[in-house]
C-alpha cells in the first residue's frame, strides 16, 4: 500500500500521519505539496493531516480546499483512490465538496482536547472493516471546530445510506445526530474530527486507531 | 469600484458565538436583545464593470459556504 500525505502550511499532524502509516504498512509516505497538483498515479491512499491550513482564514479549511494540490485529490478519488481527511483534513475535505456537510465552532465555544468515545457505525468500508458495528473505541479529539452540521434531509441520506462512519458515545462539540466521520457515496473518502493515528500504539495508551490503518493495509495491500 | 459581500448564517443553524455574544449583552444589562447572529463582510476593490454576477461567483465558490451560509453582494 503506497500512501501520500498533504503538506499544507499549518500542517501540524502530517508527520504523526506519516509515521503512523510508516508504522502500520512498513513503507513511508510521499509528502504532497500544497502548491503541487500533480499527484502520483500510484498513491492507494491519500492522507490530509490535521492541524492548521493556512491560518484558517475565512473559515477552517477554506482556502486550503481551494489549494492546486486539492486538484490533484479530487480527481485520484474520482479515480477510486481512498482519501482519509483527519480534523483539519475533513474540513478542508468538506469546504472542498467532496464530503457532505460543514464543520462548525464548537457548540460550547471551547477547544476540545481529550480522548472520547465513539461508536463505530458503518463497518463495511475499506477503513472501517476491523471495528464491529456499535463498538466502542477510545481516540483522541483536538479541535475547535468540529461541530458537524447539514440539513435534516442530507442526515437522513447519510444514516440511510451508511454514510455515518464514527459517532461521539459522549457530548464533544454539539454535532448533529452526534456524527465524528462520514464517509462519501462511494465510500472511498473517509473524514473524521478524532485522531486515529494519535491512537496506534501501546505508549499513546491506547491502540483503537491502529486498525483504522490495518483495514487499509489488508484492503489495499 | 468596490463591492460588498455579507455573509451570514443560514436561519436555523445554531451561532455559538452569537449566543455567547448575546449572554454578554445581556451582562451589560441590555435586556432589549432577543437574538443574536454573527456573520462577516467582505469588501473587494473590483474592476469597473465587474457584475454583481461575477462577485457571486466568488461567493459562491470561496466567500460564502453555502452549505451553511447565506450571502448579500452590493456594488457600491
Amino acid at each position: 500500500m503506497k500512501s501520500g500525505v498533504v503538506v499544507f502550511p499549518g500542517s501540524n499532524c502530517d508527520r504523526d500521519l506519516m509515521t503512523a502509516l510508516e508504522l502500520v504498512t512498513g513503507k513511508k509516505p510521499v509528502a504532497l505539496w500544497h502548491d503541487d497538483p500533480a499527484i502520483p498515479a500510484d498513491l492507494d491512499l491519500i492522507g490530509v493531516p490535521g492541524g492548521f491550513s493556512f491560518g484558517d482564514y475565512l473559515r477552517s479549511g477554506a482556502i486550503a480546499a481551494r489549494a492546486p494540490v486539492m486538484r490533484g485529490v479530487a480527481d485520484a478519488a474520482g479515480r477510486g483512490t481512498r482519501v482519509l481527511g483527519i480534523c483539519n483534513g475533513f474540513q478542508v475535505l468538506t469546504e472542498a465538496g467532496m464530503l457532505p456537510g460543514a464543520l462548525m465552532r464548537n457548540a460550547g465555544l471551547d477547544f476540545v482536547c481529550r480522548d472520547v468515545a465513539l461508536e463505530a457505525v458503518s463497518t463495511d468500508s475499506h477503513f472501517t472493516s476491523l471495528y464491529q458495528p456499535g463498538e466502542t473505541i477510545r481516540v483522541p479529539v483536538s479541535h475547535h471546530d468540529g461541530n458537524y452540521q447539514a440539513d435534516d434531509d442530507t442526515l437522513d441520506r447519510l444514516e440511510q445510506q451508511g454514510q455515518v462512519a464514527f459517532r461521539y458515545a459522549e457530548p464533544v462539540n454539539g454535532s448533529a445526530r452526534d456524527i465524528a466521520g462520514v464517509f462519501n457515496e462511494q465510500r472511498n473518502v473517509l473524514g473524521l474530527m478524532p485522531h486515529p493515528e494519535r491512537m496506534v500504539e501501546d505508549a499513546h495508551g491506547g491502540t483503537d486507531g491502529r486498525r483504522l490503518f490495518e483495514a487499509l493495509l489488508a484492503a489495499l495491500g | 469600484m468596490k463591492a460588498r459581500v455579507t455573509v451570514s448564517l443560514k436561519p436555523g443553524v445554531l451561532d455559538p458565538a452569537g449566543r455567547a455574544i448575546h449572554h454578554a449583552l445581556e451582562g451589560l444589562g441590555f435586556k432589549q436583545v432577543s437574538d443574536v447572529r454573527v456573520g462577516r463582510v467582505i469588501e473587494l476593490d473590483v474592476a469597473a464593470g465587474t457584475t454583481e454576477e461575477q462577485v457571486a461567483d466568488m461567493a459562491r465558490k470561496l466567500l460564502a459556504n453555502t452549505v451553511i451560509e447565506n450571502f448579500r453582494v452590493e456594488l457600491l
